[in-house]
């Protein structure tokens, strides 16, 4: 019988199946720790007194928590504090390699799991944060858990799970000039909703996409959660293997050989059945922008602020509504006209060498505008080191913006890096929601290009205009 | 877990779509390494007119009387979504609530309430909009929840829900998840067996 990826990965990985209504045992290959979601797990085992049943199997990092200005921890509150060394005892207490502070690869979780090469094709991933679907670039099964799913992975090395339905979107065609992943990403986020996925696992294909990097693929399955998506997935190819050869963790040697052989059968049958099936042609896709609290709320950047009786259904009205009280925009504003007070490139979304080395061109030989606060947070040490070894940050802090150490920093800012309340961002992150970059804040989501040139002028921009004027 | 059956109580009418995880619970409070006292959090940059938590927003319906006391939550589409912070059941826990009913919820919420004794229900969004109007009578409009029965009993109304036959017998007998995965050992074991021969790499 035809299969999807989805299913052929669902069944290699089926411990038990669920019988009568019960959920199956779904085996788990890797599972990602961080700091925020993780210490009431480990407190679980120890109340419980269970063990970890196969600690080579968890990584851990610490990003969301960590201070960015420098490595100093001394520097963060004591609530982060006691999260941060919480994680470095229970990795310690359960035998779990931890990249921390002190490691030169820490960064997060989702950007070092790849470049680590503990992320590999056909593998089901795991971790407590629902940008994990980012892993699922490399055609294996991703998904974010909660802090009790987490507790489970760890006891049994499994998961109760219910088969997802399978939607098929179909990117075709060459994208225009200045749309990068991230536009792709949103557009499709705009055009199916926040919850247009709920339910489903997505398969992202057609010649738009197999023409990404890594490090787009890798942008456009990490929202795959804003679209309401279980997990969102690409079947690998020569990309992927590609970029995995010779990494820390990729298979080596003979393994290697009969990995990648593994890996070529990971793809959709060519006549398997999805639940649903989105084509869109690629060329009909414009570089993009939020203008509301919620990443659905998103519009060509050459547009205007909707007015929120252009909306059809009572529901989506009253939260347009919303919006542009807490955004404060009037409708019918062009959203180039509109003036920004911080830039924030990073994030598991656009935090990647390829992001910085896109942002690197617009920002080459310009000045940030005054009163403009841009700052980019690498995603990990490693695309910081490799960034400073092409020159990168030199380009940024000629041109005005801060060079920080790697986390998670302003996308949820629960470290010191904040908007204040009113202040408006343009972010390469993920979430524009009431209150996420810092409470008041306003978020616009953007791709690099057009973030940094955003930090260039002083508001909102068209990356096609700007690189036009040169 | 305490095991979920029946509930009769206030329902506080909460008229948002898209109400997300970092609405409900936001990033300050996440530095704790404990499940518990995430309550007076709850909504906090709704309820509260200050960064402290210390002056109530008199306008949000949580600081409504009787919907202080509730312990049942109506909302709109596409509750839960966002982050997958199991710090947000625990909040909604901690200030009371056993039952969540809204017209859609997002994935991991759910399974994160279902984890935690919180009973999702979805409703059709007009089925929604009757509890609604039943709600705003506070607590002469209470709401009756039958997990068992599969019904949502408001005024005269009766509404059926669905709900997956293993989260109900979760919710019903407070299942200890992992231990109910732990009857399966010998199969855990013996799938790694195999996987030792058959992906080697992943082993």
């Amino acid at each position: 019988m035809s299969k999807t990826l989805y299913q052929k990965i669902w069944d290699s990985h089926l411990v038990k199946e669920g019988e009568k209504g019960a959920a199956s045992l779904l085996y788990v290959d890797r599972q990602l720790v961080h700091e925020v979601t993780s210490p009431q797990a480990f407190e679980g085992l120890r109340i419980s007194g269970r063990k970890v049943r196969c600690p080579q199997k968890t990584f851990a990092t610490m990003d969301h928590n960590v201070p960015t200005k420098s490595r100093d921890l001394s520097l963060a509150s004591e609530a982060s504090r006691i999260q941060v060394t919480q994680l470095q005892k229970n990795c310690i207490e359960f035998g779990i390699k931890c990249y921390d502070l002190s490691n030169e690869d820490q960064g997060v979780v989702h950007i070092i799991g790849p470049e680590l090469g503990i992320t590999q094709p056909g593998m089901v991933i795991v971790c407590g944060d629902s940008h994990t679907a980012t892993h699922g670039a490399f055609g294996s099964l991703a998904f974010g858990i909660g802090t009790s799913e987490v507790e489970h992975v760890l006891a049994t090395q499994t998961l109760q799970q219910k088969p997802s339905k399978t939607m098929l979107i179909n990117v075709d065609g060459k994208v225009g000039s200045g749309v990068t992943p991230k536009d792709v990403i949103l557009y499709i986020i705009g055009l199916i909703g926040t919850a247009g996925a709920t339910g489903y696992v997505v398969e992202y294909a057609g010649s738009a996409i197999t023409a990404m990097s890594m490090e787009g693929r890798m942008t456009v399955c990490n929202m795959s959660i804003e679209a309401g998506a279980r997990g969102g997935m690409i079947a690998p190819d020569e990309v992927t293997y590609t970029y995995l050869q010779g990494r820390d963790h990729s298979p080596k040697g003979k393994n290697w050989v009969n990995a990648v052989a593994y890996w070529k059968t990971l793809k959709s049958d060519t006549d398997a059945k999805f639940d649903k099936v989105i084509n869109i042609k690629a060329e009909d896709i414009a570089p993009q922008v939020t203008w509301g609290t919620s990443p659905g709320q998103v519009i060509n950047v050459d547009g205007a602020v909707p007015a929120a009786d252009s909306f059809k259904d009572p529901v989506a009205q009253s939260a347009a509504r919303n919006a542009l009280k807490y955004m404060d925009l009037k409708p019918g504003t062009k959203m180039t006209d509109i003036k920004i007070d911080v830039v924030f490139i990073g994030s598991c979304t656009n935090g990647r060498i390829e992001d910085l080395r896109a942002a690197s061109v617009v920002a080459k030989g310009k000045k940030v505008a005054s009163g403009v606060q841009a700052i980019i947070v690498p995603g990990s040490g490693r695309v910081k080191r490799q960034a400073e070894k092409e020159g990168l940050d030199k380009i940024f802090i000629a041109a005005g913006f801060e060079w920080r150490h790697a986390g998670c920093s302003m996308c949820l800012a629960m470290n010191d890096d904040q908007l204040t309340p009113g202040q408006r961002c343009a972010a390469t992150s993920n979430r524009n929601f009431e209150g996420r970059q810092g409470p008041g804040g306003r978020t616009h989501l953007v791709g690099p290009e057009m973030a940094a040139a955003a930090a260039i002028t002083g508001k909102i921009t068209d990356i096609r205009e700007f690189m036009k004027k040169g | 877990m305490q095991p979920f059956t029946t509930l009769t109580g206030i329902a506080a009418p909460l008229d948002r779509s898209n109400v997300d995880t970092d609405a409900i619970i936001p990033k300050q409070f996440l530095r704790k390494i404990e499940r518990t006292g995430f309550g007076k959090h709850l909504f906090h940059e709704w309820r509260y007119t200050d960064f402290e938590g210390t002056k109530e927003n008199p306008d949000f319906i949580l600081n409504k009387d009787p919907f202080r006391k509730a312990t049942i939550l109506l909302a709109r589409d596409n509750f839960g979504c966002g982050s997958s912070r199991e710090h947000a059941p625990w909040a909604l826990y901690d200030f009371g609530f056993r039952c969540i009913i809204a017209p859609s919820f997002a994935d991991i919420f759910y399974n994160n309430c279902v984890k935690n004794g919180i009973l999702l229900v979805r409703l059709k969004p007009n089925e929604v909009d009757e509890l609604f109007a039943v709600a705003a009578f506070g607590a002469s409009g209470l709401i009756g929840v039958d997990i068992d029965k599969q019904v949502v009993c408001a005024a005269s109304n009766k509404f059926h829900f669905e709900i997956d036959p293993f989260n109900k017998e979760c919710l019903i007998k407070g299942l200890d998840q992992i231990g109910w995965s732990l009857q399966y050992s010998s199969k855990i074991d013996e799938y790694e067996k195999n996987l030792a021969v058959e992906r080697p790499w992943v082993n």
